[in-house]
């Protein structure tokens, strides 16, 4: 049987990972957290994460950063905003997942096989050179990324969509792309 | 008043009969809405995910396009885009890190943004600009009997509850009753649909739907009216999923603006109920050209 | 006058205050310092300057040296001025010929730089050295204390207050604005940790306090008006009408079940709206005073509108059945009007407790949407024995198959409902732990039901209050640890159909659970009174942030209030449980009868004085004084201040435009030379 160490040592604490999130405009109230659990509670989708999102708030404050930002509850996150509205220390739960996020694909952490975070990059190329999404060209992208046997699974659904007229295969584009683009890159300079 | 028109990717593409639905309607009500040139993506949930930075930029884009068109307000629809509009506009405001981040991408292209124009949200219009009043003077095929399920999803009251209670919204139910429907009681009004999870995780995603789906059927309504283009799809194309999963949940779901349209005597084609994947029965109370119009559409 | 300043002979002490200013200040130089400066006979350092030998230090210098002025630099002068000025009188000098410098708050405890901080306190003894020297004697007054005393509320804080005024012979009067006094332990059944019925021990004071004769019980009455200072204040009190004459009514209740209205009707408040009561009522079987009200808005007798200032208008539309039932006795009084009383007294307690939360404003829990959630004050009433029910824990929603009333047999208590949430109440209510257990234990007795018990933290800090919680555990009380997400009543598997569902993490074992149950109770917090603020203004207090009643100081004067004879008690300081509620106000008596039993109080002679001959007469200062204690001559055209009413705030003499007002210890010679002082060290 195949055994695996949950204690933790010092050692496996990313020191200042914590204080850097929590030094994020935005996010400075994780300080104040009370592990009630309300985030949890009201959560619709903390019933299949591995962690709950209280705990990725507890971790977080400790700087268990690889455990973090390599937990499929940062990409099940829907962005509900239940947590936030809910949360008895008024911490914006919401918008720490979206910090983990960001940190996790800059880091290249994410889950691999998670198709969430395939979708997110694939959506901002799209929005970077066309300016606009086809949804219907994103979700195929995203299918021949990760596994393409579940697209086979969505043609009825395509089908479906061709016969109500909301199927298009057109990328719309906008005028101003090179603005936008441009736009874009001035973010990165900026860091 | 005239409103600048947002309409986001959804609703020039499969959400269209939303769009289809919603200029009839507000044209009707004397309401001016004019798209917005040449507008972007608003980066929905997705780009947030990746980098803050740019997902501000790439939503105020559209807000500096307005500004300089000098129009005073922008109409978003499509609930990603209003709260992304809204939260951009929050970020501006409160960092000053966003601030300066958007500021810099601003002026490389010769553009401006000063963070006041007002983003809202057709409900947030029709119920303090237009007024329930106007609306009922509207009505001229009143939608009796209709039981209606409001489910108004999570992006719209959440985390800026600006136009409606926070956990119980009523705007939806106020309109919805002056068309003469009857509102079911429905505490999941605004539960999560899944989002995008419907897509990339549906074990996780379905769920919500299913939910949905099944207590809205459960507590009596025969439709389910939302206001955003991705519940409508997540409510409306997984039927065969749900039932090879849980159990069938065949209830069909409208925006708010195609019941709307219907009490306003527009035809259920003209409406683009015909874009549904489950079909809304024909209504009684439609004259007899119009219902058979809806069972067409239908069929 | 005792001195010019010429031959002005100040002793000047820095205390180290242990580490506290040592660390920080370099105490030596400092003495060092002010020794050079003009007038300064002697300079010190000393470890603890409130110590008796630094108190007796300073007497022996002022003899020996032959001081007249002393200056302190130490802490707060709110801690021990009264300390070395006593130490200064003692010496032999007038006791405002001491002036002290706080360079402790406003220094050592505040800095970060050694360097700077000492060269602070040199700059602040330097503007006191300059400043004492035009320091003039000064006598305190005294002012005659009124024996009597009033009490506000009658809850057990009240009850008790007052009990133990007129035990000690005082003349009491316990204004009460409900029909009955009793406060919330009225409608308690038992109370933790011992269980003991609330009742037995509750009804017995209260009728002490009905017949004790040194005790004037103004029920369904309020205080409309307080006038005057410490010792000597005026009181008028609303007294509502309850359409009958407490003289006649000797409380048989005939008019009760007389009244045309054969059943109970009406929302009993009471009972929380849980039972009904008829237009003529006595809240509950033990109030105190015995004796019915009529309730206007109901009762047929009277007109549906009311007056345009709001009073209700007689009808005469009843058969007066009551009237009839009561007979020779002639109690009802249909034409009773509000009446205003004015009386007279020393010192006030105000004991006006609490409200709860009110649930509603937490819509996920489901309270006012679905009928099976309840507030605990809800099911306080339904566990009584005299309550609504009977003591028959009956659910509001749900009948058996066979028609009989539905009992629960599995219950949820919602710990922190409004407290601990920066949303609604950021402070711990600090009972709701302790009461949700006792509600558990009472719902398991009688009912049998699974009991839940949801808790961020169980806080059972009183004495026999972990061993309670011990018990509940060993009594099978679950206990979860996890705020509630949501209440909701849609199913998601077949056990949970029909029942109300409990969204939780629990946090300890690491799951979110859906938890269905028939009962939900809403531990709701404490918080104060809608009206805390108009109390506030009418006695004078102030409130802390959270809207209590703010005491003066939070170890050292818990019962005391910024304004002298004015005294809290209870829950309207802050969220307490019984014990600490009677031990409150029990110190509250004693406070006030420190001051009705010496007679009189001294006052700070730092009042201000006008000028007779400079005042113009412009009435500028009149309006602007908050204690109004500024009057106006009309004949003479003239100000005057009552120095018995005057704090000394200073409002009217920066506002004088003639400058002809003058404050004891704030005249314009010595503030300018303290200014001049502080600027002078560079
Ligand atoms: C559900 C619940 C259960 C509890 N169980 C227990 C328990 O088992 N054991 C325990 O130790 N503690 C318990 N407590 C706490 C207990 O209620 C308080 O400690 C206690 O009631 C405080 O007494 P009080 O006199 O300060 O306030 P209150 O009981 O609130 O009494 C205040 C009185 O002042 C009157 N009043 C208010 N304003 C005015 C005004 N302007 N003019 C005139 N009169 C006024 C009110 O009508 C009332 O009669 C419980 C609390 C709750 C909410
Ligand atoms: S709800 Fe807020 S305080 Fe409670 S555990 Fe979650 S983040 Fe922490
Ligand atoms: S915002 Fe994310 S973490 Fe918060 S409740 Fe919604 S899905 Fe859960
Ligand atoms: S007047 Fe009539 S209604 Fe009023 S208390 Fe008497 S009998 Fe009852
Ligand atoms: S006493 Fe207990 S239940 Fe009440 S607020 Fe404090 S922790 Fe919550
Ligand atoms: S402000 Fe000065 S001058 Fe005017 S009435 Fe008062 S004391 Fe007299
Ligand atoms: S000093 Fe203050 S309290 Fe005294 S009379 Fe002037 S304004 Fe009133």
């Amino acid at each position: 049987m195949e055994m695996t160490r949950t204690i933790k040592y010092e050692a496996d604490r990313v020191k200042g990972f914590g204080e850097e999130v929590m030094s994020v405009p935005g996010c400075e109230e994780l300080k104040d957290c009370i592990q009630c659990g309300t985030c949890s509670g009201v959560c619709p989708l903390s019933i299949y994460m591995d962690f709950t999102p209280r705990q990725v708030m507890e971790m977080t404050r400790f700087d268990f950063k690889n455990e973090v930002l390599g937990s499929k509850t940062i990409w099940l996150c829907a962005s509900c905003y239940a947590c936030t509205v809910e949360c008895p220390r008024q911490i914006k739960i919401t918008d720490i997942m979206y910090e983990l996020k960001q940190r996790a694909i800059k880091e290249k952490v994410y889950p691999r096989g998670l198709p969430t975070p395939v979708l997110a990059q694939e959506f901002t190329k799209m929005v970077h050179d066309y300016g606009r999404v086809n949804e219907i060209l994103l979700a195929t992208k995203m299918y021949m990324k990760t596994n393409p046997f579940a697209a086979m699974g969505m043609a009825p659904l395509g089908l479906g969509m061709i016969k109500t007229g909301r199927f298009s295969m057109i990328q719309e584009k906008i005028r101003g792309r090179a603005d936008l683009a441009r736009m874009l890159e001035t973010v990165d300079e900026g860091k | 008043m005239k409103y600048s028109y947002y309409p986001g990717c959804s609703l020039k593409g499969q959400g269209r009969a939303y769009e289809e639905s919603l200029l009839p309607v507000m044209r009707h009500l004397g309401i001016e809405l004019e798209e917005l040139p040449d507008w972007n993506c608003c980066g929905a949930t997705a780009y947030m995910a990746v980098d803050e930075g740019k997902a501000c930029v790439a939503a105020s884009r559209n807000l500096a396009i307005a500004e300089k068109a000098g129009l005073q307000q922008v109409l978003a629809p499509c609930s990603a885009c209003y709260l992304v509009l809204n939260k951009t506009q929050h970020l501006i405001h409160d960092y000053p890190h966003i601030k300066s981040t958007v500021d810099r991408a601003m002026a490389s292209v010769n553009l401006k943004y000063s963070t006041d124009i007002p983003v809202r949200h057709p409900l947030d219009v029709l119920i303090s600009d237009v007024g329930m009043d106007a609306i009922k003077q509207k009505v001229t095929h009143p939608l009796k009997g209709l039981k209606v399920a409001p489910y108004y999803g999570c992006q719209i009251v959440r985390p800026y509850a600006t136009f409606d209670d926070q956990f119980n919204p009523t705007s939806m139910d106020r309109i919805l009753e002056a068309l003469g429907a009857t509102v079911v009681q429905f505490p999941l009004k605004t539960k999560c649909c899944g989002g995008s999870l419907t897509g990339t995780l549906p074990e996780a995603g379905l769920r919500l739907s299913y939910i949905i789906l099944k207590e809205a059927i459960k507590r009596g309504a025969d439709v389910i009216a939302t206001v955003c283009p991705l519940c409508l799809f997540n409510l409306d194309s997984f039927h065969g999923k749900i039932a090879a999963k849980w159990e069938s949940t065949r209830i069909p779901t409208v925006y708010f603006s195609q019941l709307m349209g219907l009490a306003f005597g527009m035809t259920a084609k003209q409406m683009g109920l015909q874009r549904g994947l489950v079909p809304m029965k024909p209504l009684a109370s439609a004259p007899a050209c119009c219902a058979a119009r809806t069972a067409a559409a239908a069929s | 006058m005792q001195s010019t300043k010429e031959n002005t002979r100040i002793g000047f002490y820095v205390c180290h205050c242990g580490h506290n200013i040592a660390a920080m200040v370099d105490c030596a130089d400092v003495a060092k310092y002010v020794k050079g400066l003009p007038n300064v006979v002697l300079s010190r350092d000393y470890k603890y300057m409130c110590s008796d030998p630094g108190q007796e230090l300073i007497q022996k210098d002022i003899r020996e040296y032959n001081l007249n002025r002393v200056v302190v630099a130490s802490c707060s002068p709110l801690l021990h001025e009264h300390t070395f000025r006593s130490a200064t009188a003692a010496g032999g000098l007038n006791p405002y010929y001491f002036h002290m410098v706080n360079i402790r708050e406003h220094d050592s405890w505040v800095h970060t730089d050694r360097g700077e901080a000492t060269a602070k306190a040199k700059a602040l003894a330097h503007a006191a050295i300059d400043r004492v020297a035009f320091h003039k004697a000064l006598e305190t007054k005294t002012v005659k204390i009124n024996p009597d005393a009033l009490v506000v509320g009658g809850g057990i804080a009240g009850i008790h207050a007052a009990m133990t005024l007129a035990n000690a012979g005082k003349k009491v009067y316990l204004v009460e604005r409900e029909p009955s006094i009793g406060g919330h332990m009225a409608k308690f059944d038992k109370t933790f940790p011992t269980l003991d019925c609330a009742a037995c021990i509750l009804t017995p004071k209260m009728s002490e306090v009905g017949a004790h004769p040194n005790i004037t019980l103004w029920s369904y009455s309020e205080v409309a008006q307080v006038d005057g200072y410490v010792g000597n204040y005026k009181v008028r009190v609303k007294r509502k009408p309850r359409y009958i004459s407490e003289e006649r009514c000797i409380g048989c209740m005939d008019c009760i079940s007389q009244c045309v209205f054969k059943e109970p009707k009406f929302e009993d408040e009471f009972n929380e709206g849980l039972g009904k009561r008829k237009p003529v009522y006595i809240p509950f079987p033990q109030a105190t005073p015995q004796i019915v009200v009529i309730d206007p808005n109901v009762c047929l007798n009277f007109k549906r509108a009311k007056g345009p200032d709001g009073t209700p208008i007689v009808s005469d539309k009843c058969k007066k059945t009551c009237v009839e039932a009561c007979g020779d006795k002639n109690a009802i009084d249909f034409t009773q009007k509000e009446e205003i009383k004015e009386i007279e007294v020393g010192t006030i307690i105000v004991a006006t407790g609490f409200k709860t939360f009110d649930s509603k404003r937490i819509p996920g829990y489901g309270y006012g949407i679905y009928k099976n959630v309840y507030t605990a004050l809800e099911i306080e009433r339904l566990v009584n024995a005299s309550g609504p029910t009977g003591g028959e824990v009956i659910l509001r929603e749900g009948k058996n198959p066979d028609g009989s009333p539905k009992h629960p047999k599995s219950i949820g208590i919602i710990h922190c409902v409004g407290s601990r949430d920066k949303k609604t109440n950021i402070w711990c209510s600090r009972v709701c732990c302790m009461y949700s257990m006792k509600l558990a234990h009472l719902l398991k007795e009688h009912t049998d039901a699974e009991v839940y018990n949801f808790y961020i933290d169980i806080r059972a800090p009183g004495k026999g209050y972990e061993e309670f919680y011990n018990k509940l555990l060993d009594e099978g009380v679950h206990f979860i640890r996890g705020r509630v997400g949501e209440v909701t009543d849609w199913a998601m598997t077949p056990e949970e159909e029909g029942k109300l569902v409990i969204r939780v993490e629990d946090t300890l074992a690491g799951y979110v659970r859906r938890i269905p149950v028939d009962m939900v109770v809403l531990s709701s917090g404490l918080e104060p009174q809608a009206d805390a603020q108009d109390v506030r203004r009418l006695f004078n207090m102030s409130c802390g942030t959270e809207g209590f009643f703010l005491e003066r100081h939070p170890k050292l004067a818990p019962v005391n209030t910024f304004t002298d004879g004015i005294f809290i008690a209870g829950a309207c300081q802050g969220p307490r449980d019984i014990p600490d509620t009677v031990a409150q106000a029990g110190a509250a008596a004693a406070e006030a009868l420190v001051l009705i039993d010496k007679g009189y109080v001294e006052q700070e002679p730092n009042t201000a004085f006008i000028l007779d001959e400079e005042c113009s007469g412009c009435k500028s200062c009149v309006p602007l004084c908050p204690y109004s204690a500024i009057l106006y001559d009309e004949t003479r055209k003239k100000a005057h201040i009552n120095e018995a009413l005057c704090k000394g705030c200073g409002t009217c003499v920066g506002a004088c435009p003639s400058g002809s007002i003058v404050q004891n210890l704030f005249e314009d010679e010595q503030i300018f030379s303290e200014i001049q002082g502080v600027l002078a060290y560079d």
